[in-house]
C-alpha cells in the first residue's frame, strides 16, 4: 500500500513538474502574476510530493518489503539499519530517485529563499527547473521505477553490495548529489536569464550562493569518496583517475570556475556572456556524469550499477538541456552588452586567467575520460583501450602549477588595474615560506623525487599568500591587536571563506605530494607470529582471529608495526566475508600520525598447504596522506562560512524594480 | 586598453594555452594509452606487444598457484589462455572462473606480469570489456559464461 502511494505522488510529481515547466513562462513573457506565482505552489507541492515518495521507499527498506524488487535486489533482513536506509540510494532506481528529489528541494529553496528575486525572473528560473524534473522524472517512471512489484514476494533480498555497507559511503551519494544536481540552480538562471534577455550584477549575486552551496556539497562528496576508497578497497591509494571518479571531479572543476567568474559579473559587471557560458558547461557535465555513471559504458571500479537502455535516455536529455540551452545562448548572447573593461593585471585578469586554466584543466580530464569511447565507437568496437593515471598526472598536474602560483597573487591585485609592484612585498612572507619548504624538504628527504620538494614549496606559497593576504586585511601586526580583531569582526565572511579555501588547498597540496611522492610499501607473507622488515619498520603479524560480525564472517589479523625493536602502534585489518552476496570485503587498518599514515591489509590465506597458515599481508606508509582531507575539510569550511555572509543571503540587498540599468553597488568604487 | 585589445588578448593567452595543453594531451597520450586483448587477441598478433597493455578474460579453473606473495594463474577467454602472475594483496573478487583484468606487460616466455589486478566486479557483474570479448568469441550465453 505504501509503495502504491510512493507510485501516485511520483506521478504527482511530474504532472506537477509540466505544470510548473509551462505554464509560469507563459506567464513571464505576458506579465501575468497569477500564472507566475503558480510556479512557487507547484515547486513546494512538487518538493511535498517527491518527499514523500522517498519516504515511502525509505519505508519499504527498513520493514524488508521483498515485494518491491529493488528491496529484494540490493538489501536483506538481516543487514544493520544504517544500510538499510542507505541502501534506498545504493541503487540506481533509488539513487535516481533521490537524484530528482534534490532538485525539487533545490526548486523548493528558491521559492523559500528567493522572495527578493523579480516576479519574472523567478518564474523563469523555476520553469527551467521543472523542465529538467520533467526529463528526470519520466526517467525514473518510465525506466527505473523503484516502486515496481514483484509477485510473488521473495522470502529474502539480494542483500547490499558489501562495498557500499560502510558508513562513509552511506553519506557520499547524497553530498555528491546534492552538489552535481545543485549546479542545476546555476544552469536555471543562466537559461532563465538568457530567456529574460538580461543579465547584470544582482543576477551574479543571486548566482553565487547556489552555485557555492552545490560546490562545497560537491566537494564534500568527493572527499568523502575518496577517503571511503582510501580505507575501504585496500590499495592504499586514495584517487584512481577512474572514470566514475573523474565524473564527479570535472563538474567540480566546471564549478570551481564559475564560482569565481560569477565574482566578476557581481563586482564589475564583466565576463557576462562566459559565465552564463560556463554555467550551462557545468550542468552539461554534472548530467554527463550521471550518464557516465548511470549508464554503464565504462568500465569502472565504482560501476556497480549499470544498464546501457538507461544510457540512452540520460544521453537524451543531455543532448536536450545542453543544445537546447546552447542554442538560445547562440541567440541571445550577441545582443548583451559587455561589461567594465579591465587591464590584464588586475583582479579581473587574475580570475580570467583561473577560469582559462580551470577550463583547460577540466578539458583534459573530460578527453581522458571520453577517449577510449571515442575510440572504441569510432572503430566499431575494435580498438579498446584504457587511459590511465599517467595521462592524467603528466596533463592535469603541470596545468594546476600555474594556477596555485596565481591564486597567491590574484587576491591581492586591486579590480579593473592592479599593480605587480605594489603587490610584490605583500608576497615576501609566501616567497619566504615557499623557499623554505623546498630547503627544507630536500635537506629532510634528499633521496625523494626531485619535484617533490618544489611541489611543498608551491603548497608553502600558496598558503603563505592566503595567510598573508587575510593579515593584510585586518592589517596584522601593523596596528594594535585590539583593532585588528575588530577588523577581523567587520569583515565580511566571504573574504575568511575564500582565505580557508585556498588555504585548504594548500594543505591538501601537501598531502597529494607526501602520498605520490614518498610512499612505501611492503608485501609479503606471514605466519601468525612472523615478522618482516620493510618501508622502514618490522611488521609483525601477531595472530588472526575470526569471528562473526552482523551479516559477515571475518578473519582479522594483528599486526604489531615496531622500528628498531620500540613498537609503535598495533593495527587491526579485517577481511570480511558477506555470504549472502558471496563476496569478501577489505578493512584496513590504520593508524595516524598526521605526519603519515601506517596502513596495513591482510590478503588472502594461502591455498596450497605448505602455504595455509600464512595470510598475504600489504603494509603501506603513506606520508601526509590525512592532509589530504584536512585541506577538503577546510575547503568546506570556508564555503560553508562565505555561505552565512549577509550580503551572500539570496536576493540581498533588493534590487526592487528600479530603473537603474546597473545597480548601485557595482558601480561603487 | 582598448576592448579590441583586450579581447585579443584574452584570445591569444586562450589560443597558447590550448596550445600547451593539447602538447601535454598529445605526448602523455603516446605514453600511456593503454589497449585492451584478450587472450584470443594476443595468439592473433604477429608480434607481442612490447608495452603495458591489459589482459582480460576468466580466471582459468584450477590455474591459481602461490608462491610467497605471489599468485601464478591462468587468463583465459575459453578459447586461449594466458600464463600470468601477480605479486601482491589480490582484489577481493579474483577467485577462479571469475572475471579478471589485468595491467601489466609481457615477459620474454610469454608470462604476463601484472603490476595491477582490477576485479571490483560485484557477483552479477562481468567486466564489460570482458563480457565483450566473450560475446564475440561465442562464449557468452544469457548473462553467464557457457561453461
Amino acid at each position: 500500500m505504501i509503495a502504491e502511494v510512493g507510485q501516485f505522488v511520483l506521478v504527482l510529481a511530474l504532472a506537477l513538474a509540466v505544470v510548473q515547466a509551462t505554464l509560469p513562462l507563459i506567464g513571464a513573457a505576458r506579465g501575468d502574476a497569477a500564472l507566475m506565482t503558480l510556479a512557487d505552489r507547484t515547486a513546494i507541492g512538487q518538493a511535498a510530493a517527491l518527499l514523500i515518495a522517498f519516504a515511502a521507499l525509505t519505508y519499504a527498506f527498513v520493514v524488508s518489503d521483498f515485494s518491491l524488487e529493488v528491496v529484494y535486489l540490493n538489501s536483506h533482513s538481516l543487514k544493520p539499519m544504517l544500510y538499510k536506509v542507505s541502501g534506498v540510494w545504493g541503487n540506481h532506481e533509488g539513487s535516481m530517485l533521490l537524484w530528482v528529489l534534490v532538485l525539487a528541494l533545490f526548486s523548493a529553496a528558491v521559492v523559500l529563499f528567493g522572495r527578493n528575486l523579480p516576479p519574472t525572473l523567478k518564474a523563469r528560473v523555476l520553469a527551467v527547473q521543472a523542465m529538467v524534473g520533467v526529463c528526470f522524472l519520466a526517467f525514473v517512471i518510465f525506466t527505473s521505477n523503484p516502486f515496481a512489484r514483484l509477485s510473488p514476494a521473495p522470502l529474502d533480498g539480494n542483500g547490499l553490495n558489501p562495498l557500499l555497507q560502510d558508513p562513509g559511503l552511506a553519506f557520499h551519494p547524497p553530498l555528491l548529489y546534492l552538489g552535481y544536481v545543485g549546479f542545476s540552480m546555476a544552469f536555471s538562471f543562466a537559461v532563465a536569464a538568457l530567456i529574460e534577455g538580461r543579465v547584470d550584477a544582482a543576477w551574479g549575486r543571486w548566482v553565487r550562493p547556489w552555485t557555492l552551496a552545490a560546490w562545497t556539497f560537491l566537494t564534500a562528496g568527493i572527499a568523502l569518496g575518496s577517503w571511503w576508497a582510501y580505507y575501504e578497497l585496500g590499495w592504499g591509494g586514495w584517487w584512481f583517475w577512474d572514470p566514475v571518479e573523474n565524473a564527479s571531479f570535472i563538474p567540480w572543476l566546471f564549478g570551481t570556475a564559475l564560482l569565481h567568474s560569477a565574482i566578476v559579473v557581481e563586482k564589475r559587471d564583466a565576463l557576462k556572456s562566459w559565465t552564463i557560458l560556463l554555467a550551462i558547461i557545468t550542468f552539461s557535465m554534472s548530467l554527463l556524469g550521471t550518464f557516465l555513471v548511470r549508464s554503464g559504458v565504462l568500465t569502472s571500479v565504482h560501476a556497480f550499477a549499470v544498464d546501457p537502455e538507461r544510457g540512452v535516455f540520460i544521453l537524451g536529455i543531455l543532448a536536450l538541456a545542453t543544445g537546447g540551452a546552447l542554442t538560445l545562448f547562440a541567440v541571445r548572447a550577441p545582443g548583451m552588452k559587455g561589461g567594465g573593461l579591465f587591464a590584464p593585471v588586475s583582479r579581473e585578469g587574475s580570475l580570467l586567467a583561473n577560469n582559462m586554466l580551470l577550463t583547460v584543466a577540466a578539458g583534459t580530464v573530460l578527453l581522458g575520460t571520453l577517449y577510449p569511447l571515442i575510440l572504441e565507437a569510432l572503430s566499431g568496437g575494435a580498438s579498446k583501450v584504457s587511459v590511465g593515471p599517467p595521462f592524467f598526472n603528466a596533463t592535469f598536474g603541470p596545468i594546476m602549477v600555474p594556477l596555485v602560483i596565481l591564486m597567491a597573487l590574484g587576491p591581492l591585485l586591486a579590480w579593473k588595474r592592479g599593480n605587480l609592484r605594489t603587490v610584490a612585498p605583500k608576497l615576501i612572507p609566501a616567497a619566504i615560506a615557499a623557499a623554505a619548504a623546498i630547503l627544507a624538504t630536500f635537506a629532510l628527504v634528499p633521496d625523494g623525487p626531485v619535484l617533490a620538494p618544489f611541489a611543498m614549496g608551491l603548497a608553502a606559497w600558496l598558503a603563505g599568500g592566503a595567510l598573508a593576504e587575510w593579515a593584510g586585511r585586518i592589517k596584522l601586526f601593523t596596528i594594535p591587536l585590539a583593532d585588528s580583531w575588530r577588523r577581523l569582526a567587520g569583515m565580511p565572511r566571504s573574504a575568511s571563506g575564500m582565505t580557508l579555501a585556498h588555504l585548504g588547498l594548500g594543505i591538501m597540496i601537501v598531502g597529494i605530494t607526501g602520498s605520490s611522492a614518498w610512499r612505501a610499501e611492503l608485501i609479503t607473507t606471514l605466519e601468525p607470529g612472523e615478522s618482516a622488515q620493510g618501508a622502514g619498520y618490522t611488521v609483525t603479524l601477531r595472530e588472526v582471529t575470526r569471528g562473526q560480525g552482523p551479516n559477515y564472517n571475518y578473519e582479522r589479523g594483528i599486526l604489531v608495526i615496531s622500528d628498531e625493536g620500540r613498537a609503535v602502534t598495533t593495527l587491526s585489518t579485517e577481511r570480511r566475508f558477506f555470504p549472502i552476496a558471496s563476496q569478501t570485503t577489505t578493512e584496513a587498518g590504520i593508524h595516524t600520525t598526521w605526519i603519515s599514515d601506517l596502513y596495513g591489509v591482510i590478503g588472502e590465506r594461502g591455498r596450497s598447504p605448505e602455504t595455509a597458515n600464512a595470510w598475504t599481508i600489504r603494509f603501506f606508509v603513506n606520508p601526509f596522506v590525512p592532509w589530504i582531507w584536512l585541506g577538503a575539510l577546510v575547503m568546506v569550511f570556508g564555503g560553508s562560512l562565505s555561505l552565512t555572509d549577509r550580503r551572500h543571503r539570496v536576493g540581498a540587498p533588493r534590487r526592487g524594480r528600479s530603473p537603474a540599468p546597473h545597480p548601485a553597488p557595482a558601480a561603487a568604487e | 586598453m582598448k576592448r579590441k585589445h583586450r579581447r585579443l588578448m584574452v584570445v591569444l593567452t586562450s589560443l597558447g594555452l590550448l596550445g600547451a595543453a593539447a602538447a601535454l594531451v598529445l605526448t602523455a597520450v603516446e605514453d600511456s594509452l593503454v589497449f585492451f586483448y584478450t587472450p584470443s587477441d594476443l595468439a592473433e598478433r604477429s608480434s607481442p606487444p612490447d608495452t603495458q597493455f591489459r589482459l582480460g578474460g576468466l580466471v582459468e579453473e584450477g590455474s591459481i598457484r602461490q608462491d610467497g606473495a605471489t599468485t601464478y594463474f591462468r587468463v583465459t577467454d575459453l578459447n586461449r589462455a594466458v600464463p600470468a602472475s601477480y605479486t601482491g594483496v589480490l582484489p577481493d573478487l579474483f577467485r577462479e572462473g571469475q572475471g579478471v583484468v589485468a595491467d601489466g606487460s609481457l615477459t620474454a616466455d610469454g608470462t604476463f606480469v601484472a603490476n595491477e589486478v582490477l576485479a571490483k566486479h560485484d557477483e552479477n557483474y562481468m567486466p564489460k570489456e570482458v563480457a565483450d570479448a566473450l560475446r564475440a568469441n561465442g562464449q557468452w550465453k544469457d548473462g553467464s559464461p557457457a561453461q
